[in-house]
């Protein structure tokens, strides 16, 4: 137990194994709430809260769950801990409360949270278990943070909510790009992240699942090509 | 051991009853200031219809400027009682789940899609100096793209003219349909008539108005990519102040004055 260990759970997570970009999780709440930057930021909190501190719940009490209800115990945990930050933010912070409206509640089936349980926190000591949560769920924001910023920049022409490129429609020049307001558009955009990060890190290239072999008649083919 | 049937059980037991007690405490201590939250975000919503709010006034003390009302839908009559209800705490949305109080909407005139309309509804008046009518603040509600949008719109003292539009509540698409917050597509609602002929005439239009329309005063412009929420928010102003609607109220209200 080192410091290094410490620094490495936190910082791992924000690009080398990004829980969105390297473990492809989370992407559902990723889609749904990044057309807004402001809500974006709200959503990113609550998610950073509650990864942390079910990792640090689960990581106390993980010498004395039976392993056979050990997953209803983690989402007992989880869940608990979303109605909470969901009452903390209809208490104040109604606004962004209403916006968010079920994305709070979907928290609890947020594949970070479940997976960074069970794959960390049911091993590790508790405060290692709170800072890897930390970590996952700053990774996490960063993705959020940067969708949120292309889709509300190029979508609405607005950055939290101010006007930076002034719409057709509201008299200036810029036309929006409508698509980036719709979910599908982060599916595009988180793509082309995995592909950025993945060309700097090249480690992060997965082998290919299959072998495409060469097609056995193309010899065939091409001497017919010629014959014709 | 951590496998014991008696473990297993104990364990399960003590992290329900910690868990659930966390749950109802969050719950319970804050009931009282997300309820608050509620009811100021409505309040809002009506003074900033009404064009009366201020940010920096307590919205207790600006809302006590504006008079609310019972009217029931039947006879277009204000009243200033109903049943035992309390004015400040009526409910109309809730009391369309009684079939006591609220009446089924045959589907041929449901053109909002409301499903039950309560038999009396509320509203807010807003007096001027001399004690007259200066503005009246209408709620209106009806489904738009994925859900139900509940909003209030304001009338001037000629019961035809828009002051304004808000909505309170609603489920669209933000950029898109949740352009219906926009300030600068309800600042459009100002100004324009609802009834021609006796007939509501008022509708959100596909497009943009044209200039030189003779029409325009009817026709407030589409939300672009947003055809359905469009859609929705006509079909509430032509349910809203049709027949089952204020149109009854506004035409006494009119002889009146």
């Amino acid at each position: 137990m080192n410091l290094k260990q410490y620094q490495d759970v936190i910082i791992k997570p924000l690009i080398d194994e990004n829980p969105i970009t390297l473990q492809i999780l989370g992407i559902c709440s990723a889609l749904a709430v990044t057309n807004n930057l402001s809500v974006t930021l709200v959503m990113c909190a609550a998610v950073i809260s509650v990864v942390s501190f079910s990792n640090l719940f689960i990581s106390l009490i993980r010498n004395y769950i039976p392993s056979s209800i050990r997953i209803i115990v983690q989402m007992t945990i989880i869940a608990s801990l979303v109605i909470v930050v969901d009452e903390l933010l209809k208490a104040y912070d109604y606004e962004t409360s209403k916006k968010l409206s079920v994305f709070v509640g979907l928290i609890i089936t947020n594949c970070i949270v479940m997976g960074r349980a069970e794959a960390f926190a049911m091993k590790q000591k508790p405060l290692l278990s709170f800072l890897d949560g930390l970590g996952n769920g700053i990774g996490y924001s960063l993705i959020l943070i940067g969708v949120a910023t292309i889709r509300e920049l190029f979508g609405a022409g607005t950055l939290f909510g101010y006007e930076i490129l002034p719409l057709i429609s509201n008299g200036g020049w810029y036309m929006g790009n409508n698509l980036l307001l719709l979910p599908p558009s982060s599916f595009i955009i988180i793509g082309l992240f995995i592909w950025l990060i993945r060309s700097l890190r090249s480690d992060q290239i997965e082998e290919d699942d299959f072998f495409v072999s060469k097609h056995s008649t193309s010899p065939d083919l091409t001497k017919r090509e010629i014959n014709v | 051991m951590n496998e014991s049937i008696i473990k297993t059980i104990g364990v399960a037991f003590a992290v329900c009853l910690v868990c659930s007690l966390v749950v109802s405490t969050s719950a319970v201590s804050l009931r009282d200031l997300q309820k608050e939250n509620k009811l100021n975000d409505k309040r809002i919503k009506i003074l900033q219809v009404a064009d009366i709010y201020d940010p920096n006034t307590s919205i207790a003390e600006q809302f006590s400027e504006l008079e609310s009302k019972f009217i029931d839908f039947n006879t277009g009559l204000t009243m200033d009682e109903y049943n035992n209800f309390n004015i400040d705490d009526y409910d109309q949305i809730l009391v369309t789940k009684d079939p006591n109080f609220s009446t089924k909407v045959p589907a041929s005139e449901d053109i909002a899609i409301i499903k039950n309309r309560e038999n009396v509804g509320k509203i807010y008046i807003l007096r001027n100096e001399l004690g007259g009518i200066d503005k009246l603040v209408l709620p209106i509600r009806g489904y738009g793209l994925w859900g139900t949008l509940y909003g209030y719109i304001s009338i001037e003292d000629d019961f035809n003219t828009v002051s304004g539009i808000e909505f309170y509540d609603h489920k669209e698409t933000p950029g898109l349909g949740a352009e219906v917050d926009n300030p600068k597509w309800k600042a459009q609602w100002r100004g324009k008539k609802i009834y021609k002929d006796n007939q509501v005439n008022l509708s959100v239009i596909k497009g943009k108005v044209e200039e030189g329309d003779s029409d325009s005063s009817y026709k407030i412009d589409g939300l672009s990519g947003a055809t359905i929420t469009s859609r929705g928010v006509s079909n509430m102003v032509a349910y809203w102040f049709g027949e089952s609607g204020y149109s009854s109220l506004l035409r006494e209200l009119d002889y009146e004055s």
